[in-house]
C-alpha cells in the first residue's frame, strides 16, 4: 500500500503521532486510509488475517459434535476514553469477550470498527489501539478484521469503538438466563462496582480523588475453568450497564423466577462504598466490566467456589443469594440491618439523591 | 466503612426492636410520621418496618424537597432553558420531576435545552464564569439544608460582580409545613391522626431543635430529631413510644452527634442576609402554606431569577387521579393511588411522590411493593 506513487517512489511521510490528528482524509478509504491502517492497526494488532490487507477475513472454525458457535457485539461510547484502570480500547476488548464467555464460549476472533472524530490526537488513538493490541494478545484472541470512520468535528466525542466477537460453546453448555430454578445457588466472582465509580471519579463537575481501579477483565480463561468443573451450570452473565441489581432482575425476569440475596454476603470494596454514600448512588447497580454473575444447582455451588477463588479473577467470590419459586419474578434482600426489601430494576440513569 | 456501619448494625437493631415490642401497649396504635424524605428512604431501604409491630406505622411525611416542588415552578424553570436560552443547573433528582405539557427538566433538555446536573451550587457559579456570554440560572430547591449553600453562591456572585447568574429560589421551611400538617386535622375530617414525628436530621442541624419546641407543646405532640441511617430511626421510634407510653409532648433529641439546641448560627445568619420569608407559597400535595418559602432579598435582586426575566408563577393543577396530596400529608398510601405501579411509576413519574426515591411512592415501589402481593415460598 505505501510507496506506490510513480513521481516519489518509496516516499510516504509517516503519520504523526506527536502531535498531529486524525482528519476527514482518515476516513476517505484513500492513501491516508491505507496509511492509517497500515501504520496504526496492522501494527498494533498484528495477525495474519490483517496483513493480507482483504476486506474480510476468512476462517475455518472446526467444530466438534454438539458445538455450537455465538456471536456477540457491543458499541463502546465511555467517556472519558482514559479512566483509572483502563481505557475505551481495552475495555472494548474485554467487553465483547465477556458477553462471548458469558454464553459459556471459547473466544476465537474480535472484530473492531471506529468512529472517530475529525481532530482527535493521533496520539491518543495510538495509546488506545495499542491498549486493545495489548488486551487481545493477552486474552489470545485477536482481532482480524475492522474499519475505520471519521465523522466531521462535533458529530463524535472522541472516538467510539463497536467490537464483535465469535466463539465456540463446548458441547452440552447452556448458560442462557432462562435456566435458573428454585433452589439454585447465586455466585459472584469479586466485588460490584469499581469500573462504574472508576469513570465517575473523572467525570466532568464531579471530580474526586480515589485510588479505585476499573475491573475491567476478560473473563473468558476463568468461564473455561467454572465449566471444567460444573459443566451444568445454569446462567454466566456479566452485571454490566445497570450492575448487578439490574442483571439479577434481567435472569429472574427470563427465568420466571424470584431471588433473595443477603445483603452481607455482597462484597463491596470499601472505597466503593465510600464514593457511593458520598454521591447517593447504589453499588448493586453500578457497572462491572470484570465480574460475572453465575447460578449453579446447589450442588454445585462449592465446587465451583473453590475453582473460581483459584483464579486471580474469581479470588473474592462468593455466593450472595438463593433462586426462589416467584411467579412476579422479585428480586428480595434480606437487609443486613435485619429488614427485607425488593432489589427493583435501576430506572433512567442512576441519579444522585440531593440530601 | 467506619462511622457508617456503626449505624447500620443488624444486631443491635434486634436489641431497639425487641424493646419497642416489649414496651408498646398492644390495645393502642402508635402512628408516627417520618417528615424526611432521608428517613422515609432508611425505612424502605433497610426494610426497618420489618422489625415494628404491627400497631406501630409510620406514615411518610412532605419531607421530600423535590415531591413537594409544585408544576407550576418546574415550568418556570424550563421555560428558563427552552426559551430564554439559559443554562438552567439543578439536582439531579429535580431534573426529572413531571412539569406542564409531558415535559420535566431531562424532557427539556432532550429538546434542546441546556441543563446541567450539579452536586454544588458553586459549580452553577463556576459555569456561570466558563460561559460569560450566558445567562446561567441554579433552580435552588431544598428545605434548610440545602438553602445556606445557596445564600453562600448568591453572596459569592454578588461579591465577585457577576453578571449573568441568577438563582430560581424555591427554597421551603420545615416548620411551617409540620406546623400546617398538624393544624390541618381541625378542618379536615380526612386527615390522618398522628402520635408524633420523627423530626428532620440534616435541617435540625442548621435550626436546632428549638423550634419544634412550641408545637410540640400547642399540639401536643413528641418530636425526636433523628439522624438519617436506620439505627437512628429505629432508635427513634423507641423514645417516640416511650413518649406516648408516658403521656409526654417533648422535643428529644437522638441526633445529638450532629444537632445542637440552636443549630448553625453562621448558616442562620447567612441564610437571613440573602433571603426574606415569603407572604405564601404553593406546595405540591399541601396547597398555599403561609409563611413556608423564602425569597432573595431585593438587595440581591440582580441575582433573583424571578425577577430578572420576570417570572410569574402560574398554579398548574395536578392530575386529578394522583393522589401525592393526600400521601404527602399521610392520609392515604401510595397503594391507596389508583396510578400507583401501573400510569404512575419511576420510568414514567405521574406524581412527584414517585420521581426520587425520597418519595413515598418511589421507595415503596422500589423497596417495598413485593409486600403487596402474596410471593410463593419464601
Amino acid at each position: 500500500m505505501t510507496g506506490r506513487s510513480p513521481v516519489k517512489r518509496g516516499y510516504v511521510r509517516p503519520l504523526n503521532f506527536r502531535d498531529g490528528v486524525v482528519d476527514m482524509g482518515h476516513g476517505a478509504g484513500g492513501r491516508a486510509s491505507a496509511q492509517l491502517i497500515e501504520e496504526l492497526f496492522v501494527a498494533a494488532f498484528d495477525n495474519p488475517w490483517l496483513r493480507q490487507g482483504n476486506d474480510g477475513a476468512a476462517f475455518s472454525p472446526e467444530l466438534k459434535p454438539g458445538e455450537r458457535m455465538v456471536m456477540a457485539t457491543d458499541a463502546h461510547v465511555v467517556s472519558p476514553l482514559f479512566f483509572p484502570g483502563g481505557d475505551i480500547g481495552s475495555l472494548s476488548v474485554h467487553g465483547t469477550l465477556n458477553d462471548v464467555a458469558m454464553g459459556g464460549a471459547r473466544p476465537l476472533y474480535l472484530s473492531a470498527s471506529f468512529i472517530i472524530e475529525e481532530g482527535f490526537a493521533l496520539a491518543d488513538l495510538k495509546r488506545i489501539v495499542e491498549s486493545m493490541g495489548r488486551a487481545s494478545r493477552d486474552a489470545g484472541v485477536p482481532i482480524i478484521t475492522g474499519d475505520t470512520k471519521v465523522v466531521e468535528r462535533g458529530s463524535g466525542d472522541g472516538v467510539f469503538i463497536s467490537t464483535t466477537g465469535i466463539g465456540i460453546i463446548p458441547n452440552g453448555v447452556e448458560t442462557g438466563g432462562h435456566r435458573a430454578r428454585p433452589g439454585d445457588a447465586i455466585l459472584v466472582s469479586g466485588s460490584i462496582g469499581e469500573h462504574g465509580v472508576a469513570i465517575m471519579s473523572k467525570r466532568e463537575g464531579l471530580t474526586f480523588e480515589t485510588e479505585i481501579l476499573s475491573d475491567s477483565a476478560a473473563l473468558h480463561g476463568l468461564v473455561a475453568q467454572m465449566l471444567a468443573v460444573a459443566p451444568g451450570l445454569r446462567v454466566l452473565r456479566d452485571p454490566t450497564r445497570g450492575g448487578l441489581a439490574t442483571t439479577l432482575n434481567e435472569i429472574a425476569g427470563q427465568s420466571g423466577v424470584g431471588m433473595l440475596l443477603d445483603e452481607a454476603a455482597i462484597p463491596v470494596l470499601p472505597q466503593v462504598e465510600a464514593a457511593c454514600e458520598l454521591l447517593g448512588l447504589d453499588p448493586l447497580y453500578i457497572a462491572n466490566e470484570g465480574k460475572l454473575i453465575a447460578i449453579c444447582a446447589e450442588e454445585d455451588a462449592q465446587p465451583l467456589l473453590d475453582c473460581m477463588r483459584l483464579n486471580p479473577l474469581g479470588e473474592h467470590a462468593v455466593r450472595i443469594g438463593t433462586v426462589l419459586e416467584d411467579a412476579h419474578g422479585f428480586v428480595q434482600m434480606q437487609t443486613r440491618f435485619g429488614g427485607r426489601r425488593v432489589v427493583d430494576w435501576l430506572s433512567g440513569e442512576q441519579l444522585p439523591r440531593i440530601c | 466503612m467506619k462511622y457508617i456501619d456503626e449505624y447500620r448494625d443488624g444486631e443491635l437493631a434486634q436489641r431497639i426492636a425487641e424493646r419497642i415490642r416489649d414496651e408498646v401497649r398492644p390495645e393502642r396504635q402508635y402512628r408516627f410520621m417520618e417528615f424526611c424524605g432521608g428517613h422515609t428512604h432508611a425505612i424502605s431501604r433497610y426494610g426497618v418496618s420489618d422489625l415494628l409491630p404491627a400497631n406501630v406505622r409510620m406514615i411518610h411525611g412532605p419531607g421530600c424537597p423535590v415531591c413537594v416542588l409544585p408544576i407550576g415552578r418546574i415550568d418556570l424553570a424550563v421555560k428558563l432553558a427552552l426559551e430564554d436560552g439559559a443554562i438552567l443547573c439543578s439536582y439531579g433528582d429535580t431534573l426529572r420531576v413531571p412539569a406542564s405539557g409531558g415535559l420535566s427538566l431531562l424532557r427539556a433538555k432532550a429538546q434542546g435545552a441546556d441543563i446541567r446536573m450539579i452536586y454544588s451550587p458553586s459549580d452553577a457559579l463556576k459555569i456561570a464564569e466558563a460561559n460569560p456570554e450566558r445567562e446561567v440560572v441554579f433552580l435552588a430547591i431544598g428545605f434548610e439544608t440545602t438553602t445556606p449553600p445557596t445564600a453562600l453562591v448568591i453572596r459569592d456572585a454578588a461579591a465577585r460582580g457577576l453578571k449573568n447568574f441568577s438563582v430560581l429560589c424555591c427554597h421551603v421551611l420545615t416548620p411551617a409545613a409540620i406546623e400546617h400538617i398538624l393544624a390541618a386535622p381541625g378542618q379536615d375530617p380526612a386527615a390522618v391522626e398522628l402520635d408524633g414525628f420523627v423530626g428532620p436530621a440534616h435541617v435540625s442541624i442548621i435550626i436546632g431543635s428549638e423550634p419544634y419546641a412550641e408545637f410540640a407543646r400547642r399540639y401536643r405532640k413528641p418530636v425526636v430529631i433523628a439522624g438519617f441511617e436506620p439505627l437512628d430511626v429505629i432508635q427513634a421510634i423507641l423514645m417516640l413510644v416511650r413518649q406516648v407510653n408516658d403521656g409526654r409532648a417533648e422535643v428529644e433529641n437522638e441526633f445529638v452527634r450532629a444537632v445542637g439546641r440552636n443549630g448553625n448560627s453562621a448558616a442562620q445568619t447567612l441564610m437571613d442576609e440573602i433571603f426574606e420569608l415569603r407572604e405564601s407559597f404553593q406546595w405540591r400535595g399541601l396547597g398555599e402554606v403561609p409563611f413556608s418559602a423564602l425569597r432573595i432579598r431585593a438587595k440581591f435582586a440582580a441575582f433573583d431569577a424571578e425577577k430578572r426575566f420576570d417570572l410569574h408563577y402560574r398554579a398548574v393543577a395536578d392530575n386529578k387521579a394522583c393522589e401525592c396530596g393526600p400521601i404527602l400529608r399521610g392520609q392515604k398510601k401510595p397503594t391507596d393511588c389508583r396510578l400507583f405501579g401501573s400510569v404512575c411509576t419511576p420510568e414514567n413519574p405521574m406524581g412527584s411522590c414517585m420521581v426520587s426515591n425520597e418519595g413515598a411512592c418511589a421507595a415503596h415501589y422500589a423497596y417495598g411493593r413485593y409486600k403487596d402481593i402474596e410471593v410463593v415460598a419464601v
